[in-house]
């Protein structure tokens, strides 16, 4: 599979709520942040909780999110960042004149 | 023994046990019954997991300290780096952040206690707290103050949310006056809280 991002795309992290084992933490959802790099395929672990070992590998990246956007309140560093790994399937695009 | 189900711990503490210690034993016990594994099985993977500490790490962070090209290779393909020291971490996909005087770095799992075991050992029961876990991500500059840790206000903290499939190392700087040092005196400088990011590596000189 060909990842649809690369390094240094904006993106923003899809703001859903399924129910089931989801490794896309809740405090960066709907969050905008850029690509750091592409971190390889893994097998979904949303499929993979449940036991379904035959599916097709997806693009997993990790995304870098400075601390305000996150946290609008936050203190420190406006430079201070989080990267976290996230599936391509919870990502769009994100224009990166808008926040 | 009182039945098959007590452990050593029940006797020394009378610790009631709990859900998720009564699902654990239900499902060893299931697996040697039907023979998927055997209890020795358990016992040599838990023999295995108790030989690994942070000496392991440590090491790798020395060799990086005094070796450029190490160190280069290590930040770009951390696993195929540490082989090369004749270690063995089977399929970790480690990734090894380096602390500049530009950036610190931390690492953390908020979904549950992601944590390259196999060069650090079992993680730190902090480590698996709730506090921490949240805390890491939201404040991570107040959270290092709590481990005697005073980044300046110049230097970005980055946290890294181990949330899938690859674990994380940090590469602490290597403090002033140990040019001296052999690699095995600087490898003895290096803590585990150093490789989590939560502190830095101190050396005073005698």
């Amino acid at each position: 599979m060909t990842p649809l991002f690369q390094t240094g795309n904006a993106v923003r992290v899809r703001k859903g709520s399924p129910p089931g084992h989801i490794r896309t933490p809740f405090y960066v959802r709907g969050c905008k942040g850029v690509i750091e790099r592409v971190a390889g395929e893994y097998r979904n672990p949303e499929e993979l909780a449940f036991g379904r070992f035959d599916t097709p590998v997806v693009p997993l990246y990790r995304v870098r999110f400075q601390q305000q956007e996150v946290w609008p309140d936050y203190q420190g560093n406006p430079q201070d960042s989080l990267d976290v790994e996230i599936f391509e399937f919870w990502l769009e695009p994100a224009n990166p004149e808008k926040t | 023994m009182k039945s098959s189900h007590a452990t050593a711990n029940d006797a020394k503490h009378a610790v009631p046990t709990t859900y998720y210690q009564f699902l654990e034993i239900s499902v060893r016990e299931l697996l040697i019954e039907k023979g998927v594994l055997s209890a020795e099985d358990i016992r040599n993977a838990v023999k295995e997991m108790d030989s690994r500490g942070p000496e392991l790490g440590a090491q790798v962070v020395a060799r990086a300290w005094v070796d450029p090209q190490f160190k280069q290779s290590l930040l770009q393909d951390a696993p195929s780096a540490v082989k090369t020291l004749g270690l063995e971490i089977g399929p970790l996909q480690l990734l090894v952040v380096e602390n500049t005087p530009e950036v610190h770095n931390l690492i953390v799992c908020t979904l549950c206690s992601c944590y390259p075991r196999s060069l650090l050992g079992l993680p730190p029961d902090w480590y698996k707290s709730r506090e921490y876990r949240s805390r890491a991500v939201r404040e991570p500059r107040s959270v290092l103050l709590e481990f005697g840790t005073d980044i300046s206000d110049e230097v970005e903290v980055r946290v890294h949310d181990s949330t899938a499939d690859l674990r994380y190392l940090v590469l602490p700087q290597r403090p002033a006056g140990t040019g001296h040092l052999t690699e095995d005196e600087l490898a003895a400088l290096v803590k585990r809280d150093s490789m989590i990011g939560v502190t830095e590596v101190c050396f005073s000189a005698i």
